[in-house]
């Protein structure tokens, strides 16, 4: 507990040391807001996707949703779901613009799923602010795959098919 | 076995294999690599042989790496034989740099790549935390935020040892 409470201690100074700073993707809440600091609610539950059931809709041979990386293109070069592409990280600034670029001309109903898993579900700074972004923009079918440690406990770990590559 | 485990985690289609991120590289000899850091400084995990080394994948966004980074300094600052690593795996280097200075991170750091991850099995998230012995073998690997006095207990257990 001693040293929960030096490191809380120190992650605060951190932050107050880098405020006002150049730096706001390091100094901002590890969830729930954007990088302007506007609260982004929840994702509803009924808009989660098991990662279980996402690797069976990808296996189906019907229409598959348009799948959305929406966190680090790095970890996406390194392994992402097989099918998705990069699209700009949902905790950033230019990571939303080019959200919105890449969607601009794409129907409102097409079924999308984002995912990210840089972090445990509740600390991910990209996800729900992604989420936010879509529904702004209109989408009327939008799901967030429920990763609740990382990529690669839920999703590679898992043997489901992964890629590697930065497009 | 393990090895060949982990190069078999992929079926289906164009997927291609990756490692498993079980952390299989804990019990080999820790894989080599030579990259700049940002103060210019070459560093190669080899030369760091006979020192305890905690290698630190992290990233600016990732709020469970802050917490555990200005004690990684203190344990650089207080742990005779200890060397810590940091490996940043942000898209870009610019807000790096500006977190390494602000915070006077007292540690060589390099920028990582997803060939880097690879190397090391697989950081698919973050942080991951690896302990390599004087030896240059890899001992321990935590996935996601430490459990920073376990760490420390490792830590003095390695350094205790040949």
């Amino acid at each position: 507990m001693g040293e929960f409470r030096k490191g809380f201690g120190s992650v605060m100074i951190a932050v107050s040391l880098l405020a006002g700073g150049g730096v706001q993707a390091f100094a901002r809440p590890t969830t729930g807001a954007t990088s302007e600091g506007a609260a982004v609610g929840e994702i509803p539950k009924s808009a989660l996707i098991e990662p279980a059931e996402m690797a069976g809709l990808l296996a189906k041979g019907e229409e598959k949703p348009l799948v959305l990386q929406v966190g680090s293109r790095v970890l996406f070069a390194e392994a992402h779901i097989v099918g998705s592409e990069y699209a700009g990280a949902g905790g950033q600034d230019g990571g939303r613009a080019s959200l919105r670029l890449r969607m601009k001309d794409v129907k409102r109903n097409q079924a999308v799923v984002i995912y990210c898993g840089c972090c445990p579900w509740g600390k991910c700074p990209n996800i729900r602010a992604a989420y936010a972004e879509l529904v702004a923009m209109g989408f009327t079918s939008v799901r967030a795959l429920y990763v609740a440690e990382d990529f690669g406990t839920d999703w590679v770990a898992k043997g489901y098919p992964v890629a590697r590559g930065a497009k | 076995m393990v090895l060949l485990a982990a190069l078999l985690v992929v079926q289906t289609g164009p997927a291609v294999a990756v490692g498993t991120g079980k952390g299989w590289v804990a019990g080999h000899t820790a894989p080599g690599f030579s990259r700049m850091d940002l103060a210019g400084r070459r560093v190669t995990l080899a030369s760091y042989r006979g020192k305890v080394v905690l290698l630190n994948f992290w990233a600016t966004w990732c709020g469970p790496c802050l917490i555990e980074m200005p004690r990684f300094e203190e344990w650089q600052r207080t742990i005779p034989g200890l060397q810590v690593i940091g490996i940043s795996m942000d898209d870009e280097a610019a807000p790096v740099r500006a977190a390494y200075a602000k915070l006077k991170v007292n540690y060589p750091v390099v920028m990582g790549d997803a060939a880097m991850g690879r190397l090391y099995d697989g950081v698919y998230g973050l942080p991951v935390t690896l302990l390599i012995d004087r030896a240059g073998v890899v001992r321990f690997r935590h996935r996601g935020a430490a459990d920073l006095p376990v760490l420390r207990g490792e830590i003095e257990g390695l350094l205790a040892g040949p």
